[in-house]
């Protein structure tokens, strides 16, 4: 019986007939709605789960599973001496979704490249404000001063000319915001007047064709026939959208679907040993931070901040709000990353160092405030727990605290601010596995009343990731962000708390699956078995 | 009876700007702003968060931003959204049909049960029927919905099996939606079984969000019959020796009804409110749901959208049972 159907199956697929009844369907209970399908102008990772990831392509992608960057729609790429020009090669005939609603005359070549990026750039085009002209990514990476222009070479050939050398610029490009569009089908859509639609029907390269978007339902994606890496092995891939925790686990349980993000912290355990689900975990490119204000009294000192330091009873905290998924952090980068500086030693918890510390600081009778964020967050999961953990065990150094909070918005407003009291409980997700997202972008001089929240700006410090960002040779690289560490650490202008671990239950009839350091759901590559 | 409508209508557009009015500043009320939310832990420079806020208009003076609000509001433009860059309108009906649907059936479950069982309660007041069913539907209307919705979920979806566990249908069926009712459209489709899908998935919703009115409908029914049946012209009617049913069925449910109808009515808020939380559990894709993330995004256009047409669906429904009223009583068609 089972051979005849093989045989049956055989000869449906021979004659090239790709019937519902073989189609291998992936379903995937995401958390949330993506806000559109164009990456570029959004932030969340649930829109570029549901639009970059499988719709698009980017010059150059990130390694599945890994942060390694590899060539994509670019094959190859060359950095001018200077640093100043990067030339990128692109891979020929790549092609893009023959979908119900266009139809592509071309394959991909420079004019694609050039549209996606000058869109978030040039603002005399129609395309800047299609969408509201918040190229947040774009603009965050400082890209608006870092490019200078953006040239066609050939057909297959595009210069990016940047202003200063930087590094991290490869590392950038494989980013949501890089992803490449089709400018022929932006064409028509402009001649048509249904510009908006850039956002709401994606055309891409990528391993999946959109399909169809009920609104906070479904959303159905088709595996790409024409895919330059051949075609996935799962047909289709169905995103339900369950924004609750709970409900996604027992939609896994009866198997209405495969892939389920974000459990509940105390399901855990119990999906560990349920033999119908297989676990999967990984440790989350992230951190979680009590950032000082080093611009206040006594805080500029770093004898108090490093005092204070001593005083957190670090393991307590991962216990009991990280729940046993965390990993105490020393660093403010994560292990996983190059150049972590595994010889730094941590603050070890020493309440009585801490007092004589603070008393050879001349500090006495200190009042502080901590700030806890209103929500939760992968490097944070409970903050409010976690300020009241730090003030019990800052009580025992005779260190009074207060606890304030305010409204999310309020709270990453307020806590730019230079003149701010207190110390403020705050985290990072890393966007492109680059050590300099985190160090210059949380720690630098630049960001001083925005992102370093510290508004800690240390010479030496700052020449170090400085430079860093200018040199090509990652070991070199390397070296110099690991002395930048060091510094870090002296210093203290954070208290490092924590780094998380992420994980994420599937069914077992789920294959090769691998989970993203950067905290992305992607599905090329994936299989099921029936 | 046209006079009455006319009346009740020019009621309607000064609730309208009252709503429009306190939807545009409630939101505004909130601290935190959409700009800010879009940044996130990265923070905004002064320069470019000026350059955004004006580029959205949420810098100009706030009475200038209401009275543009009003002037579009007026020539029927709800606004854009500024997360999906989507106008709201569009946004509100592809969602509200599957609210509707869900709210239909929550209120003929509601009502179904709950009037049946509110006469038979007041018929056999004091017995055990009686007081069991009072306490059940005290029960029901201190329910916590969201504990009420799992707790149905692990039972009949987890281990019995007997329910799928959320989304409005199975994800094998997919066709276009032409009515935006998934119960209509699946039998459009004419696919097999996607009717009987599409029932499977409005069961536990339906009791979940049906459970307060259900409560609050036998209750009301139960009380206003008790009223009724005291009255000379119950006592009449038995003494002509009319049947029980007759009795009870046509002379006192009839004039009970009055204001159980008023309770049904009052209930579609509450329906609304409810909506909010059924929607989330039950992944269902309705506005109750959009309503709370636009909220959670400070997108000020679709909240103020929403409310507006929230109320004005409110404000027809109202008019609507008031209208029925008149049809079941004629003295208020008079009096009013």
């Amino acid at each position: 019986m089972k051979s005849t159907t093989r045989l049956l199956a055989a000869t449906i697929l021979a004659a090239g007939l790709s019937t519902a009844a073989n189609a291998k369907t992936l379903v995937y209970c995401s958390e949330g709605s993506p806000e559109g399908f164009d990456p570029a102008p959004y932030t969340a990772g649930t829109t570029f789960d549901a639009s970059s990831k499988p719709v698009y392509n980017r010059l150059v992608e990130f390694e599945r599973g890994t942060t390694n960057v590899i060539p994509g729609l670019a094959e190859s790429w060359e950095v001018s001496a200077d640093g100043l020009e990067y030339t990128f090669k692109l891979r020929p005939g790549v092609k893009f979704h023959t979908t119900d609603f266009f139809t592509p005359t071309r394959d991909l070549n420079a004019d694609d490249v050039i549209f996606s990026f000058m869109r978030q750039m040039d603002q005399s085009s129609p395309w800047y404000s299609y969408a509201g002209g918040t190229w947040e990514y774009f603009s965050g990476m400082s890209m608006p001063d870092l490019i200078k222009s953006i040239d066609k070479v050939d057909d297959l050939t595009v210069k990016f000319v940047l202003n200063r050398p930087e590094a991290p610029m490869i590392a950038n490009l494989a980013m949501d915001f890089a992803s490449i569009m089709s400018k022929e089908y932006a064409d028509k859509l402009e001649a048509e007047g249904r510009m908006a639609d850039l956002n709401q029907v994606p055309v891409g390269t990528g391993p999946f064709k959109f399909v169809a978007y009920q609104k906070d339902a479904v959303i159905r994606f088709q595996a790409h026939a024409d895919f330059f890496e051949g075609k996935q092995a799962i047909d289709d891939l169905v995103f339900a959208i369950t924004p609750d925790a709970a409900v996604r686990l027992q939609k896994l349980k009866a198997g209405e679907c495969h892939v389920v993000p974000y459990p509940n912290p105390a399901d855990i355990e119990a999906l560990k040993s349920d033999d119908s689900v297989q676990m999967m975990e990984q440790a989350g490119l992230n951190v979680g931070y009590l950032g000082y204000n080093t611009l206040m009294k006594p805080f500029d000192d770093a004898r108090v901040r490093k005092a204070l330091n001593m005083a957190i009873n670090k393991q307590a905290i991962i216990d009991a709000v990280y729940q046993g998924s965390g990993q105490a952090a020393k660093n403010p980068i994560p292990p996983t990353m190059w150049s972590y500086n595994d010889a730094v030693q941590d603050d070890a918890y020493d309440p009585e160092a801490a007092k004589k510390l603070l008393e050879e600081a001349g500090v006495s009778g200190l009042k502080m405030k901590i700030w806890a964020m209103p929500v939760q967050r992968p490097y944070m999961p409970n903050a409010r727990r976690t300020a009241e953990l730090l003030q019990s065990d800052f009580a025992k150094v005779g260190v009074e605290t207060e606890i304030v909070s305010y409204e999310w918005g309020e709270y990453l407003k307020r806590s730019q601010d230079k003149e701010r009291d207190g110390a403020v409980i705050l985290g990072w997700t890393g966007d492109n596995g680059d050590p300099d997202n985190f160090l210059a972008v949380l720690l630098g001089c630049d960001a001083v009343g925005g992102s370093n929240r510290a508004n800690w700006c240390n010479e030496d410090f700052n020449k170090l990731i400085m430079e860093a960002k200018t040199v090509a040779d990652q070991e070199k690289r390397a070296e110099l962000y690991e002395q930048a560490q060091v510094i870090f650490k002296e210093q203290a202008p954070w208290a490092t708390i924590a780094h998380s671990t992420v994980f994420m239950p599937m069914a077992k009839s789920v294959q090769n699956y691998k989970m993203d350091p950067l905290g992305s759901h992607r599905f090329d590559g994936v299989d099921i078995t029936e | 009876m046209f006079g009455f409508l006319f009346r009740r209508i020019g009621l309607v557009i000064p609730t309208f700007i009252g709503v429009s009015l306190v939807a545009f500043f409630l939101i505004r009320l909130l601290p935190g702003d959409p700009i800010l939310l879009m940044a996130g832990e990265r923070g905004l420079s002064p320069e470019r968060y000026a350059e955004l806020m004006g580029r959205y208009g949420f810098d100009r003076p706030i009475w200038e931003q209401y009275a543009g609000y009003l002037g579009s509001l007026i020539q029927g433009d709800f606004g854009t959204s500024i997360i999906t860059k989507k106008p709201v309108f569009e946004e509100f009906f592809a969602l509200f049909p599957a609210t509707v649907e869900l709210s239909i059936c929550a209120m003929i479950f509601a009502v179904v049960l709950g009037i049946p069982a509110g006469v038979v309660a007041a018929v056999k007041r004091g017995s055990g029927f009686d007081h069991g069913l009072m306490a059940t539907a005290l029960v029901g209307y201190s329910m916590p919905i969201f504990w009420w919705a799992l707790l149905l979920i692990i039972v009949f979806s987890g281990i019995l099996q007997w329910t799928p566990v959320s989304g409005r249908i199975s994800l094998l069926y997919f066709f276009p939606s032409v009515t935006g009712f998934m119960l209509i459209d699946s039998l459009i489709s004419g696919q097999k079984g996607a009717f009987a899908s599409a029932a499977s998935h409005l069961i536990l919703p339906t009791i979940v969000l049906g459970t307060i009115p259900l409560a609050v409908i036998a209750r009301q029914t139960r009380s206003a019959m008790l009223e009724v049946l005291s009255e000379d012209y119950i006592r009449t009617a038995r003494a002509k020796g009319l049947s029980p049913f007759r009795v009870v069925g046509v002379h006192a449910l009839r004039n009970a009804l009055i204001p159980v109808i008023t309770t049904i009515g009052l209930q579609i808020g509450v329906l609304i409110a409810g909506a909010i939380l059924t929607e989330t559990i039950f992944s269902w894709p309705g506005i109750g749901k959009w309503m709370v993330d636009s909220i959670f995004r400070r997108d000020y256009p679709a909240v103020q959208g929403g409310l507006v047409l929230i109320a004005l669906m409110v404000m027809v429904v109202n008019l609507i049972v008031d209208m029925l009223y008149g049809l079941i009583n004629p003295k208020i068609r008079h009096t009013r």
